[in-house]
């Protein structure tokens, strides 16, 4: 049983430090789809020159092996853990600390942890609760999968919060966002995707908020309710003319996702996480066995 | 898209009608133009209108929150020559060559906005002709920049790939210690395409979409 966790826990160790490069360094299809798409639709100017530009540096950052964005970002991981798979989630943290720690030292990748009052580096990357990992426990399976989604933080300082109250209803979801976004302008490097959580209570809406940015590009939410709403602040968030970079246009977000829990009578509340077009991200699934498939898609 | 031959100093230019496309107000007719930094001639910097299209030459010098504040709030003279310049805002990725020589690995550009407080100071005291950066600066850049002869330059947040291949050479670096948010006078060539966000006259791009998204905004909420 040692002997397999230590394979294992070497296995994912590899998986994350390949997966935190390869995010950094070609973004998936499906945004690539939707800023050509986004390039379509625009008809500004300005926007034009932004989405014509991100589009350039896309194929620059292909053709150098170069990063799309010089922001590492603070690693991300969200975990979907197997009920049967033999390595601990004590040994998975670790396994992804290391992985964090030596793609940073060995690529190398420019390093952004700091204390949070003494603003002293703490490390390649890491730090006292630093990568962040989002869990989730899966009944009857033995596998685990992997998400590394660098966030950058020109994008996750424009996050926000609201308590409403129920009498504010969806239309008072509707609007935050909608503030939200108006108010963000150009800072969180539009056109991006909007991650809206809601319900449950203050914090958990805000990690909902960031697992809605996590998602491929135009998913939708399995409650058609919740989907309705996706669909609906996507178009109106587009309505506001915000556009790329904040210079006005036609194209202010690539999507809008949301997650949702149900939540308390009394509670209503809204949580917004911008992710910025560079919305890098990248998979892997890892067997019991400790075989690991790349995934481009997930 | 950029002219050749232009010298130090001078700005070409170039207009392109918009046509009908754009639904946008105020942006119908825009300017091409290729600027050679430093510039020290006011006029130069007249020439540019919120929204036109800029591409760079010359020499650009990198600048960040933390240089800003040893210039401002500690009261340190910047090593560097600072008139007539285009400052960006970056901290760039970089490889230690040796002795003050460094090469470049990635460099991109940062969030202008946390920046907006030295505008005034860095025109009036050192003669910085342009601040370029992405995501904008809030109305209290405008008078200044009318005041004092300055431009905000828009980068594409996020391009850094791009951007990396247009600075020819890391030529100077100063104030090391606060690495990576030390003074870095860059060699640039075909550096762009910037859009001018707040231009010289008044006029700020970001305070146009901004209004007229509010006013959006409140129809938006009318039909909700």
């Amino acid at each position: 049983m040692s002997v397999v966790a230590t394979d294992l826990q070497h296995a994912v160790e590899d998986a994350a430090a390949y997966l935190y490069v390869w995010a950094l360094k070609d973004i998936p299809q499906d945004l690539r789809d939707a800023l050509a798409d986004a390039q379509n639709r625009e008809t500004s100017i300005p926007g034009q020159r932004v989405l014509t530009t991100i589009l350039k540096n896309v194929a620059i950052a292909d053709d150098e092996q170069n990063l799309v964005c010089q922001d590492t970002g603070i690693a991300v991981y969200t975990c979907r853990v197997g009920e049967h798979f033999p390595l601990h989630p004590t040994r998975i943290y670790q396994a992804l600390k290391h992985g964090t720690e030596r793609a940073t030292v060995e690529h190398p990748l420019r390093s952004n942890a700091v204390h949070t009052i003494t603003r002293e580096n703490t490390g390649p990357n890491t730090g006292y609760r630093l990568p962040i990992v989002h869990w989730e426990f899966i009944a009857d399976w033995d596998g685990l999968d992997v998400k590394c989604v660098p966030k950058g933080s020109g994008s996750e300082n424009m996050s926000f919060l609201k308590m409403c109250v129920p009498a504010d209803g969806v239309k008072g979801i509707k609007q935050f966002v909608l503030e939200s976004i108006v108010g963000a302008g150009g800072k969180p490097c539009p056109p991006g995707i909007v991650g809206v959580g809601i319900g449950g209570s203050a914090d958990y809406a805000m990690y909902l908020a960031k697992e809605a940015i996590t998602r491929p590009v135009g998913t939708r939410n399995s409650d058609p309710i919740v989907a309705e709403l996706e669909d609906e602040l996507f178009e109106l968030l587009n309505e506001t003319g915000i556009g790329p970079m904040g210079l006005g246009g036609d194209v202010t977000v690539l999507q809008c996702h949301i997650e949702h829990a149900d939540t308390h009578m009394t509670l209503n509340p809204v949580a917004v996480n911008y992710q910025c077009w560079a919305a890098r991200r990248a998979s892997a699934h890892i067997s019991a066995e400790g075989e690991v498939d790349y995934d481009r898609e997930a | 898209m950029a002219v050749p031959g232009s010298s130090a100093g001078q700005t070409r230019t170039r207009t392109v009608r918009a046509g009908s496309r754009t639904p946008h107000e105020k942006v119908t007719e825009l300017a091409q133009h290729e600027v050679t930094f430093p510039i020290t001639d006011e006029r130069e910097i007249l020439k540019l209108r919120a929204g036109d299209e800029v591409t760079v030459q010359g020499h650009i010098i990198g600048i960040r929150d933390r240089t800003q504040i040893r210039i401002f709030d500690e009261g340190v003279e910047p090593p560097m020559d600072l008139r007539g310049a285009f400052l960006l805002h970056t901290a760039p990725g970089v490889r230690k060559l040796g002795d003050g020589r460094y090469e470049k690995v990635c460099i991109g550009t940062t969030t202008s906005a946390r920046m907006v407080r030295f505008t005034e100071p860095l025109g009036a005291q050192y003669g910085v002709r342009g601040i370029c950066g992405k995501g904008g600066f809030p109305d209290d850049a405008i008078e200044p920049m009318r005041k004092l002869g300055m431009v905000y330059f828009a980068i594409v947040g996020g391009a850094a790939a791009l951007e990396t291949t247009q600075i020819e050479e890391i030529e100077e670096v100063a104030w090391e210690e606060l690495m990576p948010e030390c003074l870095w006078k860059f060699r640039v060539k075909d550096f762009g395409p910037l859009t001018v966000g707040i231009d010289a006259h008044g006029n700020s791009l970001y305070h146009d979409v901004q209004s007229a998204a509010q006013e959006k905004l409140k129809e938006l909420y009318a039909r909700l």
